[in-house]
């Protein structure tokens, strides 16, 4: 026991929270963590937060499945070949998603600037994809406001559409402030929040491919 | 489809005296209030020092306003609600149903998330990062975007009271009545923006504090070192990142039902109304321990600095914080044992919530044992504390009681169960408020506010429950069911009367706590707060002058054990000296933006639009909001610098009084 921690030890007669303490900038041993962490953890426990509004989406989906109310069940709708499609394009723009932090690690502005477009364009692909699937289902008279299972899909899926809308609003905005304000800390911080966005966005997405698709053209 | 979509005329209730009464006094005094600020000449300042303010303390502040005003008109609902009932025996009364309402529905939603929360919130701000010793929350601006989308909320709940009309549905609206089909007005419609905004603030709130609490601690500020409150608060922000998601897409699915016709709670199409009740209380029942755990670390701190001791077994105290944390999310179905999901599920229920109750129970034993052989003083706040203690063991046993599902069929619904939640929510929340405003006001103002005034308010407020409320679990067993608009059983009559009479008491409990804020601000300099610890207190936020500089700490405090500040006053109790002066460096602080304030205009003009159906302003609502947002994105100067010889005068004018203070004090 060095000298300092036996100062302490006689300061705290409780003998409470300094065995084995992390010294760790965070964890409370050495001062507050750096901006980058502080910005990256509140990123995370935002998406934590908006994983939990799809798990009620999920749920709800999960309960109405099977109400039907004589309209279409899910195998009769799902086009597994267009599924695949979208994935891949999600799939994809994560690809070139992950290369943009390399060229922003790098400091090219071309390449983060050619990497962000490709990215983008993807996420236009898989939207109009979408967009063509409720659009067909919307003409059949198969919208969401025929019966309750409707309701749930198109609400379920049409929320992750929403937010790849809303990541692509945040893409063109990212890409004219790296082009404005350069590699600043500032804004890679915000870049870094945005991969996170952008990969999340998949994440949400595997989960909708396996239990929406996959499970309701089996059932 | 018009140009102001629904919004005409007719939305202003011309023929009912009542709200349009109350609105025009409420307009009245808005604008007395705005002419005042305009004419003294302190609108610049009020910009400037207050509504873009991104400073915690300020922004705790307003929480606080905000959640005490709303307080008082929930109270006014109530007051409208016991006269209403104590006239309304084998008679109609003053209120038609169709008022009477939409007043119960206004009194819950406003007193839960317009009233509670925003203080809960607002001490949360006020005081979590003094105690934790940093300079501010973790992302100051977002936090000024929290506090004004709650405003936004609370407004246009009050708008409903002009324009148009509120929910008639209960402060949680359960489908089908909810559905257009029963409630095609826009009450419904006011509801759920005014909630969606404020919960987004909420939701925010909940991630700034987890991220400040978790990642920007002072040196030294390790997890068990950490202050009651802050615990609490860590685990309310934890159930706000949780739950209110859950509110978010629960009510964005009664949106979805309301506005494009989908089926999620409709009785036709497959709709599930028990989904919309098994998702509201999955937010509802984490929603009361959001609010009262806060409460419980005030409790905490209240009771062992007016005790003159360590909080008795502080790391079983941290063990049933989170222990309640984490089974607060396993008892939402006792909400409603009488939907029929069967024995089993009931059972696995009524002893979760039944367990949920050891919990608190620990802390009620560690409390007392504070108390055993401290040195006690019986301030406001310690009478608040100790009001709590014997109010919310009575309002927790008649929740075990209602956790045995046999019992709740009975209970169910009954004026038994509204008294539960009041002995709850105000002997825990409210009382825990008021404890801490007392507690915490010096420290905010400068000065403490007045102990006879004070105390005078305790027991009107604490007589005038009891009177107000016991009389309601005498209903309960009576077959009294909650939200009556009138009656006709002779039995009920005098205990309808006896609560009237209570809340005339009550009334002279928030008299006396006006009149105390008043007598305490024109004698002021008597109770002034010289060095910034009145209380001898034992956490960081003592440690600074009161009120705080803007940057809270000169130097982050390095902390060398629990009670921070504690540790460091007896050794300069010994010495008779404080410690050396730290060297002072130059503090970067952020500045202050309008974004909060401009984002919540947007938000109001989306919310508004939203209930009215005029779809062409909501989307000139959120292109403002996204503007807003790249124009905060696009600002190069986020922070400004306080140089070091400003930093050091401050702090060595507290030294001097601190110094003095303790040259004066007899050796402890």
């Amino acid at each position: 026991m060095s000298a300092a921690d036996t100062t302490i030890a006689v300061r705290d007669p409780y003998h409470v929270g300094h065995a084995g303490e992390s010294r760790a900038r965070g964890h409370g041993g050495g001062g507050p963590a750096s901006r980058r962490v502080v910005v990256g953890y509140g990123f995370w426990l935002f998406l934590l937060s908006d994983i939990v509004i799809f798990s009620c989406l999920f749920a709800a989906y999960a309960v109405l499945a099977g109400a039907t109310a004589d309209g279409p069940s899910s195998k009769q709708i799902y086009d597994l070949n267009r599924v695949a499609w979208e994935t891949g394009c999600l799939l994809a723009s994560s690809f070139f998603c992950g290369m943009a932090s390399i060229a922003v690690a790098r400091r090219s502005q071309i390449l983060t600037q050619v990497t962000l477009l490709i990215t983008g364009l993807l996420g236009v692909a898989f939207i109009l994809l979408e967009i063509s699937e409720f659009a067909a289902l919307h003409a059949k008279g198969d919208g969401p406001t025929r019966s309750a299972f409707l309701t749930g899909f198109f609400t379920l899926v049409g929320c992750h559409g929403l937010h790849v809308t809303v990541g692509l609003l945040w893409l063109g905005t990212m890409m004219a402030q790296l082009f404005a304000k350069g590699f600043r800390a500032d804004i890679r911080r915000r870049f870094l929040c945005f991969t996170m966005f952008w990969h999340f966005l998949d994440i949400i997405w595997v989960a909708i491919f396996s239990l929406v698709y996959l499970v309701g053209t089996k059932l | 489809m018009s140009f102001f979509g629904k919004l005409s005329w007719n939305a202003i209730p011309f023929d009912q005296p009542i709200p349009l009464t109350a609105a025009a006094t409420v307009i009245a005094l808005f604008t007395a209030v705005l002419v005042w600020i305009a004419v003294k000449g302190y609108a610049p300042y009020f910009w400037k020092e207050w509504i873009t303010s991104v400073d915690h303390k300020r922004i705790g502040v307003m929480y606080c306003v905000l959640g005490l005003l709303m307080l008082l008109r929930g109270f006014i609902d109530a007051i409208m609600m016991r006269t209403q009932q104590a006239l309304a025996f084998h008679a109609q009364g003053y209120l038609p149903p169709e008022h009477y309402d939409q007043i119960f529905s206004a009194h819950g939603t406003i007193m839960i998330l317009f009233g509670a929360m925003p203080l809960v919130v607002g001490l949360m701000n006020f005081v979590v990062p003094l105690q934790l010793g940093v300079r501010d929350v973790a992302f100051p601006t977002l936090n000024s975007v929290s506090l004004w989308l709650t405003a936004t909320g609370a407004l246009l709940v009050n708008l409903s009271l002009v324009l148009g009309e509120f929910a008639r549905t209960g402060w949680l609206p359960y489908p089908p009545l909810s559905e257009l089909r029963y409630s095609p007005g826009v009450g419904v419609d006011y509801y759920l923006w005014a909630v969606q905004i404020a919960g987004v603030g909420t939701l925010l709130t909940g991630i700034n504090f987890i991220t400040t609490i978790l990642k920007t601690r002072a040196p030294g500020m390790t997890y068990l070192r950490m202050p009651m409150f802050c615990w609490t608060s860590l685990a309310t922000c934890l159930l706000i990142i949780a739950a209110f998601p859950v509110l978010t897409a629960t009510l964005a699915m009664l949106t979805l039902d309301r506005y494009l016709g989908f089926h999620f709670f409709t009785n036709t199409a497959g709709g599930n109304a028990m989904m919309f009740t098994n998702l509201i209380w999955a937010w509802g029942h984490p929603e009361v321990y959001i609010l009262v755990l806060p409460a419980f670390g005030i409790y905490s701190e209240v009771i062992s600095t007016f005790s003159s001791k360590p909080l008795f077994g502080y790391r079983s105290m941290v063990i049933a914080t989170m222990f309640i944390c984490i089974v607060s999310f396993c008892v939402w179905l006792h909400h409603f044992f009488t939907m029929g999901a069967g024995g089993d599920v009931n059972a696995v229920f009524g002893i979760a919530s039944s367990i949920i109750a050891v919990g608190t129970g620990v802390k009620m034993y560690n409390w007392l044992f504070t108390m055993y052989g401290g040195r006690l003083r019986f301030t406001t706040p310690m009478l608040w504390s100790m009001g709590f203690m014997i109010t919310f063991i009575t309002g927790g046993m008649t929740g075990v009681m209602l956790a045995v599902p046999p019992a709740d069929f009975l209970l169910h619904n009954s004026m038994f169960l509204v008294a539960h939640f009041h002995h709850v929510i105000v002997g825990g929340v409210v009382f825990g408020v008021l404890a801490a405003i007392a507690y915490w006001f010096p420290k905010a103002f400068g000065f403490r506010l007045h102990e006879g005034w004070g105390k005078a308010a305790f027991w009107f407020a604490f007589v005038g429950f009891y009177v107000t409320f016991v009389p309601f679990y005498v209903l309960g067993f009576l077959g009294m069911t909650r939200r009556m608009q009138h009656y006709n059983v002779a039995e009920w009559y005098p205990w309808i009367m006896a609560s009237a009479f209570g809340i005339l008491i009550l009334i002279g409990g928030i008299v006396c706590q006006v009149i105390q804020l008043v007598v305490s601000i024109r004698r002021r300099e008597e109770l002034r707060d010289v060095t910034g610890d009145p209380w001898d207190g034992r956490s960081l936020e003592w440690a600074t002058a009161s009120p705080p500089p803007v940057f809270n700490f000169a130097v982050l405090p390095h902390v060398g054990g629990v009670e921070a500040y504690w540790n460091v006053k007896q050794r300069a109790r010994e010495d008779l000296r404080l410690g050396q002066e730290p060297h002072y460096e130059p503090v970067e602080m952020p500045r202050n933006s309008p974004t909060g304030f401009i984002c919540a205009f947007f938000a109001t003009v989306i919310g508004f639009s939203l209930i009215w159906h005029i779809w062409w302003l909501a989307i000139l609502g959120f292109v403002g909001a996204y503007a807003t947002f790249v124009g905060f994105a696009w600002r190069d100067v986020p922070e400004y610098v306080i140089p070091a010889e400003d930093v050091a005068r401050i702090d060595r004018a507290n030294r001097a009084v601190r110094q003095e203070a303790l040259a004066g004090a007899p050796p402890s």
